[in-house]
């Protein structure tokens, strides 16, 4: 297995970070446990990048004066902010990484189906990134991350065309990520993982999936039509040469509503692992926590709509599109009523990744329920374009996705790294997070019930009371997310070595060592139990 | 070997999904501007070639015969036959793209491109019709980018069976290759009638 | 998976006659007016040649069900979005109380 050059250290046995050194073993590599650290790391870089943009916002908004940077500055601000959160931290975050690590493992198998196209994934994400890098740095894009015309195909002085270029060029990343899933979800399960003993997390990346597959090519023809558009000056979504500015509107919410979906769906695969586990109890209704992540996957795509109630749509077909976004919410509330009953009598660990999850679950139903708000016609005209707005999307991404995420990060550490991470520092930052969070969004509500415009930055002083706390509360959620920055790294170095299975988790990807070996597995795993059999086996230690 | 053949097709498949998809956002673009403006799309056929429109759709039609046989070929071990349908399959993608960039040549000559050199004598639906010619362009350009790519994808193919790499055992790429080429096939017989022909009954 | 079976060359090749022969008869029937028959004719030819391609030449005809479901989500997708556009460019001329609105393009409607 080995073909080091230097032999391996005799106290650490084989794993898949040791096997290989120097940096042409992880850049040509084509094991899906590196490229997934790969990404951790490239998406770790942007979610820096755009918490800076979403930091210079805040402080702009903290006075009702447009003092701090002119408008079109801030314009550029928020609108890469935009760009970085969705294209480059959200949509690649929990697949790319953990869904990259742990499919693989969590099915049995030794890699993806097509490690190499996995690989390239990366490569087409960092080639994106450095085109996205590039416009920031030559002076930005300021249309929004919706891209609208005719402001961006006519009007806009600033980098749309490059900006165009590194959305389109991510999407076929995200592409190669769900078809490589799809195909080895399908293809490469070990014997006995029959699709109803699938992990609910693997559930929950199989529809991802399907929506990368079926809505990203959508946005990317729409955004390449929008560039061609605005290099040859022809019309097509023009309306002063006869074309419809709504219709650009229609193909590209095709593809965003669903990739709300690509954004939550992976975290809410996370919850589930990590509910289940820290409950001691299997998750209560799995197949419809199953079938609800491909009922969000499918009547996902039926909603976009709800995004254009007041553009000058149809009024029937606005209709139709409040009453379906009101469908989706059932599949989404299946999954909450789920985790509240899988928690109901569990003998409950408040360990770190737990606090997460609570989190997420709060969060994500005031996200969701706030959605409800929007998706009806009549307070959609009020609410629209407003604070509102932003409030509801970022306890959707942040409260619901990015706490997925760390909740992830951290329950999957020791296996990914084979270290464990400071239980102290973990418990208090998920602390800090949450308190932080609620103390910048929540302000962020009432301020756009009170009818505050997004996208200005300068606002009426009425508001300014609510500004000034969302902004103190961004400081204190920078902390929150510094701080697991800092012991995490710390960790590698100086935490603990980690057993196999510090949880005592079921899921065959506890079964192997800590961290794995290059091939995941010594022998090749069956699976010879039902999913989450933790009845029985209430002493939380479970010999691998 | 059985178990990459069929990730390798599943893979395949999974990719047309989103090809199709990828040709679906501008064949939704077609499908409002043409429900929107149907006088103005109905008066751009005078101005297709519909002959070369058809020679070119019988010409793919072929080539996704020959490209069946290739992989039939490969199937029943027949080596020579399947160089000779790659081939073949190869020619005909040149045809096809030759016609197509004459059809283009004569656009640039009639000022058909779109943009600020557009020329329409139908002076109502000038804007109109440029949306078409646009939609013409942008779809039958991403075709032909597909048919490029498939070209390339059929000289590996060539390349490697020179090599005798494929056998009734092992001819998974002929196989998803030629999914692909027949998936660039069924666009074109989509773009056929629905961008040569959608005013013909005027114009018979 | 069963797709190795070997199809004739026989029915490859009335394939390609019968698709041949479409190809003719779309040119042929969009040249006599039909009305708003003519789009439907078609895209019905077009569909025909496309199933025609995708069960033989493409072998779903031999494939597993989850091949079939693959190409039938791919197709079911594209109406998705088709419908979902043609309902809200069609209806936007629709006034509450059945009237309609004048001809003219139906983006000018606004709310
Ligand atoms: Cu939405």
């Amino acid at each position: 297995m080995s073909t080091a050059i230097e032999t391996p250290r005799s106290t650490e046995t084989l794993n898949y970070l040791n096997t290989k050194y120097g940096w042409k073993s992880w850049l040509f590599t084509t094991d899906h446990k590196r490229i997934a650290i790969l990404y951790l790391i490239s998406i770790s870089f942007f979610f820096l990048l755009g918490g800076i943009f979403a930091m210079l916002v805040r402080l702009e908004l903290a006075t009702p004066a447009g003092d701090l940077f002119n408008s079109d500055t801030y314009n550029k601000l928020f609108t890469m902010h935009g760009i970085v959160m969705i294209f480059f931290f959200l949509i690649p975050s929990i697949p790319a990484t953990l869904g990259n690590f742990l499919i693989p493992m969590m099915i049995g198998a030794k890699d993806l189906a097509f490690p190499r196209i996995n690989l390239l994934s990366w490569y087409i994400y960092i080639v994106a990134g450095l085109i996205a890098v590039g416009t920031m740095a030559y002076g930005g894009v300021d249309t929004g991350w919706t891209f609208y015309p005719p402001f961006s195909s006519t009007y806009s002085r600033t980098y749309v065309v490059a900006a165009a270029i590194a959305v389109f060029v991510s999407g076929f990343s995200s592409i190669l990520t769900g078809l490589n899933f799809i195909v080895t979800i399908h293809k490469m399960r070990a014997p006995g993982m029959t699709f109803d003993r699938l992990p609910l997390f693997v559930w929950a990346h199989y529809a991802t999936s399907l929506i990368q597959l079926l809505g990203t090519p959508v946005v990317a023809i729409t955004i390449a039509l929008l560039g061609l558009e605005r290099i040859f000056h022809v019309g097509i979504f023009d309306p002063a040469i006869g074309g419809d500015p709504i219709l650009f509107q229609h193909l590209f919410w095709f593809y965003s509503h669903p990739a709300v979906y690509i954004m939550i769906l992976p975290g809410m695969g996370v919850i589930n692992e990590i509910v289940a586990c820290f409950s001691r109890k299997r998750p209560f209704g799995y197949p419809f926590i199953a079938g609800s992540s491909i009922g969000i996957a499918v009547l996902g795509f039926l909603v976009w709509g709800h995004h254009m109630f007041v553009t000058g749509q149809s009024m029937y077909a606005s209709l139709v599109f409040s009453l379906l976004s009101m469908a989706v919410a059932v599949p989404s509330a299946i999954k909450v009523f789920n985790w509240t009953a899988t928690m109901y009598k569990g003998s409950i660990r408040f360990e770190t990744p737990m606090l997460y999850a609570f989190g997420f679950i709060g969060l994500f139903t005031i996200g969701g329920l706030t959605g409800l708000f929007l998706a009806t016609l009549a307070t959609n005209v009020h609410l629209t374009d407003t604070y509102f707005v932003v409030a509801h999307f970022h306890y959707v991404m942040v409260g619901g996705m990015v706490l997925g995420y760390l909740g992830g990060l951290h329950f999957w550490w020791p296996k990914i790294t084979g270290r464990m991470y400071p239980e102290f520092w973990g418990k208090l930052s998920a602390l800090i997070v949450f308190v932080g969070f609620n103390f910048t969004f929540f302000p962020q509500f009432l301020a756009g019930y009170a009818g505050m415009p997004r996208r200005y930055h300068a606002y009426a002083p009425e508001y300014q009371v609510f500004n000034v706390m969302s902004t103190a509360g961004a400081s204190v959620l920078g902390i929150g997310f510094t701080l697991p920055l800092i012991y995490l790294i710390w960790s590698l170095f100086y935490g603990p070595k980690a057993p196999a299975n510090p949880w005592g988790a079921k899921g065959l990807e506890w079964e192997t060592s800590s961290p794995p070996p290059t091939y995941n597995f010594d022998t090749p795993p069956v699976m010879n139990e039902e999913a989450y059999n933790y009845s029985g086996d209430d002493t939380g230690v479970h010999v691998g | 070997m059985e178990q990459q053949f069929s990730s390798a097709q599943l893979g395949m498949w999974a990719f047309l999904l989103t090809e199709i998809m990828f040709f679906g956002g501008m064949f939704g673009a077609y499908t409002v501007y043409r429900s929107m403006y149907p006088g103005a799309f109905q008066s751009t056929t005078h101005y297709m070639n519909v002959t070369l429109g058809m020679a070119n759709t019988l010409v793919l039609i072929a080539s996704s015969l020959t490209m069946a046989l290739a992989v039939r070929s490969a199937q029943v071990d027949n080596q020579k036959m399947l160089r000779i349908m790659i081939v073949l399959t190869l020619f005909f993608g040149f045809v096809f793209l030759g016609i197509k960039g004459y059809e283009y040549h004569e656009k640039w000559v009639e000022h058909l491109i779109p943009g600020p050199h557009f020329e329409y004598n139908v002076p109502n639906y000038a804007h109109q019709a440029q949306i078409l010619f646009f939609l013409y362009f942008a779809m039958t350009g991403t075709h032909a980018l597909h048919m490029v790519i498939g070209a390339g994808l059929l000289t590996y193919l060539l390349i490697k069976s020179y090599k005798g790499s494929f056998s009734s055992h092992y001819y998974t790429p002929v196989e998803i290759i030629g999914l692909y080429w027949h998936f660039v096939d069924i666009v074109w017989i989509f773009l056929f009638p629905l961008l040569y022909l959608i005013g013909a009954h005027l114009h018979a | 998976m069963t797709s190795h079976q070997v199809v004739p060359i026989k029915v490859y090749v009335a394939v390609w006659a019968a698709l041949s022969i479409l190809t003719m008869t779309t040119w042929q029937v969009a040249l006599i007016d039909l009305g708003p028959f003519n789009i439907i004719a078609a895209i019905t030819i077009a569909v025909v040649k496309m199933l025609l391609v995708v069960t033989i030449f493409m072998h779903v005809r031999q494939a597993d069900s989850l091949t079939r479901l693959y190409v039938g989500a791919g197709f079911l997708w594209l109406v998705i979005l088709l419908g979902i556009l043609l309902c809200d460019y069609l209806s936007r001329s629709w006034i509450p109380g059945g009237q309609f609105w004048p001809s003219g393009p139906a983006m000018i409607v606004g709310g």
